[in-house]
């Protein structure tokens, strides 16, 4: 097995309707790194993700997942490598209840019945919602929902976490929770989000997309610290690197 | 559109009640769906001039209640909504169908009046067996008895997805229909117009949220199967349940107790 897990050569992807959405991405990821992809709407965040496991076809370029390029006839092996976790929990928790939710990776993997219900067991405790195993998801708090839709992605056992955007919408002791949550997990994990500061605390390494390309690509704390690059990206350094809004220090 | 908040309320409420835990509760949801097909199927089939017979029917949904421990306002309360309707159905029968059916004393009550009010009976006791059918069993484990019955996984699934989502899509109606009235000021801004770019662009966001489902399916190696856990199973209590309401269903289509119950009483007494 190669020591990078996430290879991304020359990626390029225009929509049917001409807009050029990545404009040639190329970048590495090691085994473990946590790593945040940041930059202003419309830069290429979801895009470039979407691309990750297959759900996109790049319009030139590759994604490579470990020894695996991901084409058509690779996906079930990539969408079981890669576990994403979308914007929206509601659209990623799509079943009666949260344990069938939970199981429905695992299933469609052709596991025996006492296995997939091992899995989801051991998925559902990881995230801290063992009690809410038989709740119907439309009955979740935000917070819930969102460790429930991280739990659906677990039990299929992913060397690679996606998250796009998993701290919006929730409550500051929420997102504290899940942070504590991601901050845990020892997969390679790829972050996408506008809350700068949660990049700081759990990414070590961030890249910076601006119109579909690569604009830094470096150490989290390096990248905050370049004022200028951040300006030209319509991003800003997080408020924990930011002076004392009283005496400005 | 207040109305649409109120109707997801009561649904949301009526599908709190299924995750209760009494005997009825417990039994497979086959059983239960079974039954309640039964008796809708014998309750429709009798005459339409039948009301004396119809009336010992209205001791399944009330046994349910008691022994599935619901709140009967809840459920009485949704009964009066549906009544209206049925009220409507069967308001032109006294008015064309006035041959006089029976008397009772001097008064004499034409065929009309006695097939409006066994209209009204059979919709009481329809619409009170499925909705004691909905607060029993949950409206997931009614689709998983369709599939084992055999009902096509396509059409179950449309049914469970429907279910799953109407309360996002209602939030979702609701919160436009909200930032609509606090823009309209006088009646304008709520016509027809504007009425319309708001459905259609709800069928966009609806059409988008499928498209991202469609996108989480996927990459959780979704391929066109869908697996439904099955948990419960068909043991002796369900027979039972099954077999004994059945029997009622048949005593009563073939034998009217009031009428019975009315002529030993007067046999006694003469």
């Amino acid at each position: 097995m190669s020591h990078h897990i996430v290879e991304v050569r020359d990626l390029r992807h225009t929509y049917p309707d001409g807009t050029e959405a990545l404009r040639g991405i190329t970048f590495k990821i090691h085994h473990g790194e946590s790593v945040a992809v940041i930059g202003a709407n419309g830069a290429g965040k979801s895009t470039l993700l979407l691309h990750l496991n297959g759900y996109l076809a790049p319009s030139g370029g590759e994604v490579r997942i470990g020894d695996t390029p991901v084409v058509r006839t690779t996906l079930p092996e990539v969408r079981r490598t890669v576990g994403m976790v979308f914007q929206d929990p509601d659209d990623q928790l799509f079943m009666p209840t949260v344990f069938d939710d939970v199981a429905f990776g695992p299933q469609n993997l052709g596991l025996p019945p006492e296995e997939v219900e091992r899995r989801v067991i051991d998925a559902l405790e990881r995230v801290g919602c063992a009690h809410l195993r038989d709740k119907p998801p439309y009955r979740l708090s935000g917070g819930e929902k969102r460790r429930a839709a991280i739990a659906t992605v677990l039990s299929m056992s992913p060397d690679i976490l996606v998250l796009d955007e998993p701290t919006t919408g929730l409550d500051p002791y929420a997102r504290r929770q899940l942070m504590g949550l991601l901050r845990e997990f020892r997969h390679t994990k790829i972050v996408t989000s506008h809350d700068l500061d949660m990049v700081m605390e759990l990414c070590e390494r961030t890249i910076v997309l601006r119109e579909g390309r690569v604009a830094a690509d470096g150490p989290t704390r390096e990248i905050f610290g370049n004022d200028e690059l951040l300006a030209a990206c319509r991003l800003e350094r997080p408020l924990s690197l930011q002076g004392c809004p009283v005496c400005g220090r | 559109m207040a109305h649409i908040e109120t109707a997801l309320r009561d649904l949301n409420r009526l599908d709190l009640l299924a995750g209760g835990d009494s005997a009825i509760h417990r039994l497979d949801p086959r059983a239960k769906v079974l039954v309640v097909l039964v008796f809708l199927v014998t309750v429709v089939s009798f005459g339409r001039y039948e009301v004396s017979a119809l009336i010992p029917f209205a001791v399944f949904p009330m046994v349910m209640v008691a022994a599935g421990g619901l709140p009967p306002g809840i459920l009485g309360r949704k009964l009066l909504v549906v009544l209206s309707f049925a009220a409507v159905v069967g308001l032109f029968n006294p008015l064309f169908d006035r041959a006089t059916l029976m008397t009772i004393g001097p008064v004499a009550v034409s065929g009309g009046w006695v097939s409006f009010i066994s209209i009204i009976l059979r919709a009481m006791l329809t619409v009170s067996a499925a909705l004691v059918l909905v607060a029993v069993t949950g409206f997931a484990g009614i689709c998983m008895a369709l599939e084992r019955f055999g009902v096509p996984q396509a059409f179950v699934l449309q049914l469970l997805f429907l279910y799953r989502y109407i309360f996002v899509l209602g939030d979702e109606g609701a919160r436009m229909t909200r930032a609509r009235e606090l823009r309209s000021f006088g009646g304008r801004g709520m016509g027809l117009k504007a009425y319309g770019a708001l459905v259609g662009s709800l069928l966009l966001r609806t059409w988008n949220r499928a498209e991202r489902i469609h996108m989480a399916m996927l990459s959780r190696g979704f391929r066109g199967e869908f697996h439904v856990r099955r948990t419960s199973r068909f043991g002796r209590g369900e027979l039972l349940f099954t077999a004994g309401w059945c029997s009622i269903f048949m005593l009563l289509r073939f034998i009217n107790v009031p009428h019975l119950v009315g002529a030993l009483v007067t046999g006694v007494f003469q």
